[in-house]
């Protein structure tokens, strides 16, 4: 077991390895300098020149890479061309919108999505299933920044039930932060427990036709307690593995969901980044965001071995 | 092994695929939209590009049945032409991420030596969220029609590969490949005749959720302003451009969200449903 976890923390730092190497070729491979390209056409020859320096871009590229390597090992992800800051510094002030609008955008998906896939599985073929299914399936077929504009539209702005956009002001309170990622945390959330209705549905309809749920019932056992206790238990492991992959599609959503609330999270930075073809700040973000969703998907791989005791490696 | 049996017997294959009818439904709708929008220039009441100050923000009616945008352009004929720009992508992503992660999935799946680095680079390549990589891509590449299909293959061609690694891996010890390595056939003979053969269905499937979340990504790039060029329609930039007048012109986003909708959805249920009829051995739940 000891092995196996070693195994798998050596495997995640090969991906980060290459994570990292995909950003760096991202910028690199582009068509013609990137110093240019992050100047834009109205630079001069100096200006780029200096830029090209100052960024280490005349070294030879296996010197670049090798730096640019090492010092992400330690952190320092560059600095940013807008902000004259460091990358991370940038990212990590726009973190905290991002951070609760992804956690409350799960927990919301989670509320909503288990108990219907639960209940789907267990009235397998019933309207409500169907119903159930179809509306999962049209959740996710919806662009989520439309959800967001119309909820925006109709129930922010017309009838004022929820903040319309942005954060609050500069003195803003926490509570009042939060206020106002209520309404984007629910679009983001309808995107996502479709996935996890799914996943929930289907692995409860696994688990419910194995012989031990038989035998539950058969031996006089309530059905809340067949469901809750011997079902769901089991049913946790797929559960878990899509929440891990439920990141991925949280943050893609959130980059979207914040530019329509106007939200000043990592998303709306990456985005105005792009404009102001700030790539340390993108580059930085992809690593971010990738090395995250590499660690979390271990984490839930670890948590296998203590939900179910049949998992051994 | 399925594609191959489920194609040559072609009415088994039609009953299984419409055995639902909701997947019926979705193709049917499907096809009437791509045929609306090939057809565009014979359908379309208007030129999509036509200005008109007097019909800035008309509401759907009569003279114009979804309403003129804020050009006092038809909002209906641009929803057409836009459309053809969508799909279009939507269909190339499909067609050229299925081409790069074949080759990928092939190699990895069929030379042992091959198969460590390559699946170590689909697992970090995977790791990235796909709207993030793609942003990242069409920013270094530039935004225009081609560059976000080259950008959204690499965002999707990683999962294609996956699944054509996987199955390369069963099909490989198979007693026919052996049987044909035996007999002296080429490996790219091998690969493509016995191999590939054997797994489109898997592909087919997959190729077809691509084109569905390729057309979300596209309008998700263009909402943010990094897809195409703003100025050539498609169903993402119009939401886009609609977004200024959402209080006065809310039809201007409702329409090509709705089309969006219709087109993904569809494309979701055909893919249910090809994955039923051409393996049934895939879970029917998920």
């Amino acid at each position: 077991m000891a092995r196996y976890i070693l195994k798998r923390i050596l495997g995640m730092f090969i991906v980060i390895f290459l994570v990292l190497t995909i950003a760096f070729l991202i910028v690199r491979l582009a068509p013609g300098d990137p110093a240019a390209l992050m100047l834009g056409p109205e630079a001069t020859p100096e200006e780029t020149a200096a830029l090209r320096t100052e960024l280490g871009l005349d070294r030879p590229i296996v010197v670049q890479y090798f730096t640019f390597v090492v010092n992400a090992a330690q952190g320092d992800l560059g600095t940013s061309l807008f902000f004259r800051q460091p990358v991370t510094q940038v990212l990590a002030a726009r973190a905290e919108p991002t951070i609760f609008l992804a956690l409350f955008s799960l927990v919301f998906a989670l509320v909503i999505a288990t108990p219907i896939g639960i209940y789907a599985a267990y009235r397998r073929g019933s309207f409500l299933d169907q119903s159930a299914i179809s509306t999962a399936m049209l959740a996710a077929s919806i662009p989520s920044f439309w959800t967001g504009l119309m909820f925006q539209r109709y129930l922010a702005t017309d009838l004022g039930l929820f903040p319309a956009s942005g954060y609050g002001g500069p003195d803003a309170s926490f509570i009042e932060r939060m206020g106002y990622l209520i309404l984007p945390s629910i679009v983001l959330g309808i995107v996502n427990s479709a996935l996890i209705l799914r996943f929930t549905r289907a692995s409860m309809l696994d688990i419910l036709g194995e012989d031990y749920i038989r035998t539950a019932r058969s031996k006089g056992m309530g059905e809340p307690r067949v469901v809750l206790r011997h079902a769901l238990k089991n049913a946790a492991i797929p559960i878990i593995t899509v929440i891990g992959l439920t990141f991925a599609l949280l943050v893609s959503g959130a980059v979207v969901t914040e530019r329509v609330f106007n939200i000043p999270g990592m998303g709306n930075l990456v985005v105005s980044a792009v404009l102001r073809r700030d790539y340390p700040v993108i580059q930085g973000a992809l690593i971010v965001v990738a090395s995250l969703y590499v660690l979390i998907n271990l984490v839930t791989d670890l948590l296998y071995l203590t939900v179910d005791k049949r998992v051994r490696y | 092994m399925a594609a191959a049996s489920a194609v040559a017997d072609q009415p088994k294959f039609f009953t299984a695929l419409f055995s639902r009818r909701a997947v019926l439904i979705a193709l049917v709708i499907f096809v009437v939209l791509v045929l609306l929008c090939v057809f565009a220039p014979l359908i379309a009441p208007a030129d999509p590009a036509k200005m008109s100050v007097r019909a800035r923000l008309t509401a759907p009616g009569a003279d114009y049945l979804l309403g003129a945008d804020a050009f006092g352009r038809d909002v209906f004929s641009r929803l057409l032409y836009a459309g053809r720009v969508s799909l279009s992508i939507g269909l190339g992503v499909a067609a050229v991420s299925s081409a790069i992660g074949i080759v990928i999935g092939l190699m990895a799946g069929f030379f042992r030596r091959l198969d460590a680095p390559m699946s170590r680079l689909v697992d970090a390549m995977m790791a990235f969220p796909d709207i993030l990589l793609a942003i990242a891509l069409v920013s270094i590449l530039g935004g225009s029609i081609v560059n976000v299909v080259i950008a959204l293959s690499i965002v999707y061609a990683p999962r294609i590969a996956r699944i054509v690694r996987a199955s390369t891996l069963v099909i490989r010890e198979l007693p026919y490949v052996e049987a044909a390595v035996s007999l002296g056939s080429s490996t790219f003979f091998i690969m493509t005749t016995h191999v590939l053969r054997n797994i489109l269905s898997p592909i087919i499937v997959q190729a077809t959720f691509i084109f569905a979340y390729a057309m979300l990504a596209e309008a998700g790039l263009s909402f943010l302003g990094v897809g195409i060029d703003p100025s050539t329609p498609s169903w993402g930039t119009m939401i886009n451009e609609g977004r200024q007048y959402i209080d006065q012109a809310a039809f201007l986003i409702f329409f090509p969200g709705i089309a969006i909708s219709i087109a993904v959805l569809s494309l979701q249920l055909i893919g249910d449903g090809l994955r039923d009829a051409l393996d049934p051995r895939l879970s029917k739940d998920l």
